[in-house]
């Protein structure tokens, strides 16, 4: 399990920033936060533990009943995006119902993170685009007709069938991708944002969830920073 | 591109530095900073202009110069913090954005017209 924190954010978009050494990094940046812890789940409960955290307020005439219930109990104003990330009880423990986030608070500069976010959605696409695959080209040998195909799914007699999980053409994004080990160029509290070198999955104004690297050992909030 | 990010713009319009308005066709020297093991010094690159490309803080411009013999080129980012000074020596007339038509120039071939507009007031241009 990952026992980092981490936080929500918007994607805005990407741009390029200069390191004093002239360096030129390619980012993203991320409208981070403020996220409201709106609540816990807890191992005696509900079997798991949990963080849930709220972002970007979300106006009252938009919330249901079973939903104002929910932000009333917790005492905040109701949210618009609500995530949950899972995480060891020891951690969920540290923080308070109610409480407010800022990225400062979970990360730290140079930390690692994972980002995830909904990709673009590109419909019913073919297996060059989906699958990255070759094509036939119309070059000799007679094809015709044949240009963006993914040429033979399998054999004859044996098996006598297509194999499970053959790359086919399909709908291709609108799906959940995590990015691993994406680095944290800049936090900007003031401005509530935070720049991150390379891309991030989704359209501009999708909402991302950054969190701490599962694969690095030190993706934790180094405690030099932490003051 | 579709959208303006308000933030984003921010971003960029903070790291914007000003240089000498320079075009290309212009003869300009680089004076850029290179680090070599502890030590930093300038390095002065001279040469013509034949490039400006892309936008805001990703702005690049290309400076060709013919060293012993051998054209060499090279692409800096106008806003990168290395640039130590920039300066415009000579105003070239030209009647394109890109001279990549000085790549199969060579001697005397490869001079170009100085600006009448523009080389009378050099001194001005350089003042920023």
């Amino acid at each position: 399990m990952n026992t980092h924190p981490g936080l929500i954010g918007k994607k805005l978009g990407n741009t390029q920033v200069f390191l004093e050494d002239g360096t030129a990094l390619r980012v993203t940046v991320i409208k981070i936060g403020p996220c409201t812890v709106l609540g816990k789940r807890t191992l005696e409960k509900d079997k798991y533990s949990a963080l849930i955290l709220g972002f970007e307020d979300k106006r009252e005439k938009l919330v249901n009943k079973p939903e104002a219930g929910f932000f009333a109990k917790s005492g905040v104003s109701p949210k618009k995006v609500v995530r949950e990330l899972r995480l060891p009880e020891d951690v969920v423990g540290q923080y308070e119902v109610g409480a407010t986030l800022k990225a400062s608070e979970v990360f730290a500069e140079g930390q690692f993170v994972d980002v995830s976010g909904q990709t673009k959605g590109r419909g019913f696409t073919g297996v060059m685009k989906r699958w990255n695959f070759a094509g036939a080209g119309t070059v000799g040998h007679g094809t015709h007709e044949y240009k963006r195909h993914g040429g033979s799914i399998g054999s004859n007699m044996t098996p006598g069938r297509v194999l499970p999980n053959v790359k086919m053409a399909g709908q291709y994004g609108d799906e959940k991708v995590t990015i691993q080990n994406l680095k944290i160029a800049r936090i900007m509290d003031d401005e509530e944002l935070l720049l991150i070198e390379g891309g991030v999955p989704g359209p501009r104004n999708g909402y991302v969830t950054v969190r701490g690297a599962v694969k690095k050992k030190n993706a934790g909030k180094p405690q030099a920073a932490a003051n | 591109m579709s959208g303006v990010v308000p933030e984003i713009q921010a971003l960029e319009a903070a790291q914007l530095r000003t240089l000498p308005d320079f075009r290309p066709g212009d003869q300009v020297e680089v004076h850029y900073r290179i680090r070599e093991g502890e030590k930093e010094r300038i390095q002065v690159f001279k040469g013509v202009v034949i490039r400006r490309k892309g936008g805001s803080v990703r702005e690049t411009f290309t400076v060709r110069k013919v060293s012993y013999g051998v054209g060499v080129e090279r692409i800096f980012p106008v806003h990168s913090p290395k640039i130590e000074q920039l300066v415009v020596v000579a105003r070239g007339h030209v009647r394109r954005a890109k001279l990549y038509f000085l790549r199969d120039r060579r001697g005397k071939k490869a001079r170009l017209r100085q600006s009448q507009k523009g080389s009378g007031d050099i001194r001005a241009i350089n003042q920023v």
